[in-house]
């Protein structure tokens, strides 16, 4: 249906970079439910549970730091319509992570858990897909508190509410269980190229 | 409230049938729809409203619902933005007759029922006061309802949204506090606080921890982060604090 009288203002630049319903931004956007959580580094640490909650690896900043990393440049899409191009990261991928921690996956999805409560779910093949991050850099400095840091999940193939803020472990589950957003109504997957917004999608 | 990531309905395109538009400032619109087959919402959901150019592009944005769930059309107030692509088509263009996709409701955690207990605390900056509207809306249609406090934050007197509606509603209601702060100007006769919402204000105008308060803290990111970093360091319990951000960032 055509809306009478609308015109695009937005410059069409990008075109074909943002997915569907997306426009670019030079902002950072920022969807979050709560407040920013303040975390302490010299107690910070980040866990691998399986799926009854048991420890199967756990490291602290300093040791999360220790491991090889890696840098990326992406393009990021929230689901609240804005799209950012080219953005630089560096952390540690999921797979650095399990060999690290000598852990082979013990089912086909994860639940991430971050500092305020907020989760997410993931499917362990988005997790070992390109360019995913337990991402502490972003362009060059410290990942800012209001963006995730210290340590933010990067899974810029998803929406960006799979991009876990505030992260501090994932726990393998035997089934694809919903997240915090994905309780709420966001699909479970929520890849922005199919327009997976809400559940239905 | 909460359902299961496989049950609940899709999410469908509607098209909705503009019926009233209606200024409340020199840039924000309150635009009523009347949407076929409206499934119903809480008050704090949005929907997303998607416009189509006659060259096929299409723009779709987020508005809060401004309407209480007792009230079958559904209301959107919308403020332009400056150079806004969706904001200055919905406030300029739009009038009675129109039509308009959206879908919705969406959202399930920034919402309120009169049937939660304990005082609500809003705090929103500019056109975050409109889910927050909805709440207040939705509470003096309640019979019984914990008392409320609004703090609200605005650049100038006349850009403040639902002004009167807002005075007559707690002119009614002795349980009913509202407060707005200016930022920009202090015009003549103004009695009301000046500046950014921070600690002191909140201290002075929003209850205090001790008073369990439901908080809800809306507006443009910047302002949500603040607001919301205040009320931690005033020893608000992070999780009673339920934010929705609207805007950019501003921070590239
Ligand atoms: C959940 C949710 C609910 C919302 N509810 C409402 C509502 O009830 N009423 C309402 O008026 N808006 C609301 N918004 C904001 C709305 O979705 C749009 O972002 C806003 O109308 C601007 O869109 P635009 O197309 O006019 O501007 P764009 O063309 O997208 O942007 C033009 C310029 O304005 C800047 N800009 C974009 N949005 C904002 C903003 N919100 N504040 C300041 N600068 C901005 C951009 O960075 C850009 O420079 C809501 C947003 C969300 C995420």
């Amino acid at each position: 249906m055509a809306t009478r009288g609308f015109r695009r203002k937005q410059p069409a630049a990008a075109a074909g970079r943002s997915p569907p319903g997306q426009y670019v931004t030079p902002d950072f956007p920022v969807l979050s439910a709560g407040p920013t959580p303040r975390v302490n580094l010299a107690t910070w640490s980040f866990a691998i549970e399986d799926p009854d909650g048991r420890e199967l690896y756990r490291c602290t900043w300093d040791e999360l730091r220790a491991l090889t990393a890696s840098e990326v440049v992406v393009d990021i899409h929230c689901v609240t319509k804005w799209s950012k191009l080219d953005t630089r990261w560096k952390g540690v991928s999921f797979d650095t992570l399990l060999r690290a921690a000598g852990v082979e996956p013990p089912t086909d999805y994860a639940m991430a858990f971050c500092d305020g409560g907020y989760t997410t779910n993931l499917s362990v093949a988005d997790l070992r897909t390109d360019n995913v991050l337990i991402a502490y850099e972003y362009d060059g400095a410290p990942l800012a508190a209001q963006h995730g840091g210290p340590v933010r999940l990067l899974v810029p193939h998803l929406y960006f509410w799979k991009s876990a803020k505030w992260v501090r472990g994932f726990r393998f589950m035997k089934t694809n269980q919903p997240g915090f957003w994905e309780t709420h109504g966001y699909h479970l997957r929520g890849d922005p190229w199919k327009e997976q917004r809400y559940q239905g999608d | 409230m909460t359902e299961g990531a496989d049950s609940g309905p899709r999410l469908v395109w509607r098209e909705a049938e503009v019926l009233a538009v209606v200024a409340e400032t020199a840039s924000a619109r309150s635009i009523t729809l009347r949407v076929p087959d409206w499934p119903g919402h809480a008050a704090g959901q949005h929907v997303d409203v998607r416009l189509t150019a006659d060259d096929g592009y299409q723009a779709q944005r987020s508005y809060s619902i401004a309407s209480p769930p007792e009230q079958a059309d559904i209301v959107l107030t919308v403020e332009r933005v400056e150079d806004g692509e969706v904001s200055s088509y919905l406030t300029e263009e739009t009038r009675p007759g129109d039509r308009l996709e959206l879908r919705g409701p969406i959202g399930g955690y920034f919402t309120w029922t009169g049937t939660l207990p304990g005082p609500l605390q809003l705090v929103g900056g500019g056109s975050g006061i409109v889910p927050l509207m909805a709440m207040l809306r939705h509470r003096a249609n309640e019979r019984t309802r914990p008392a409320a406090r609004l703090l609200s934050s605005w650049r100038t007197r006349d850009a403040i949204i639902y002004r009167d509606e807002l005075e007559r509603l707690a002119s009614d209601d002795p349980q009913l506090a509202v407060v707005h702060t200016l930022t920009r100007e202090s015009p003549p006769g103004w009695s009301g606080p000046r500046g950014r919402i921070d600690a002191d204000m909140l201290r002075a105008f929003a209850y205090a921890p001790e008073q369990q308060p439901r908080l809800y803290v809306c507006g443009p990111t910047p302002f949500v982060e603040a607001v919301a970093d205040a009320l931690v360091q005033l020893g608000h319990a992070p999780e009673c604090i339920k934010t929705e951000r609207f805007g950019p960032t501003g921070d590239r």
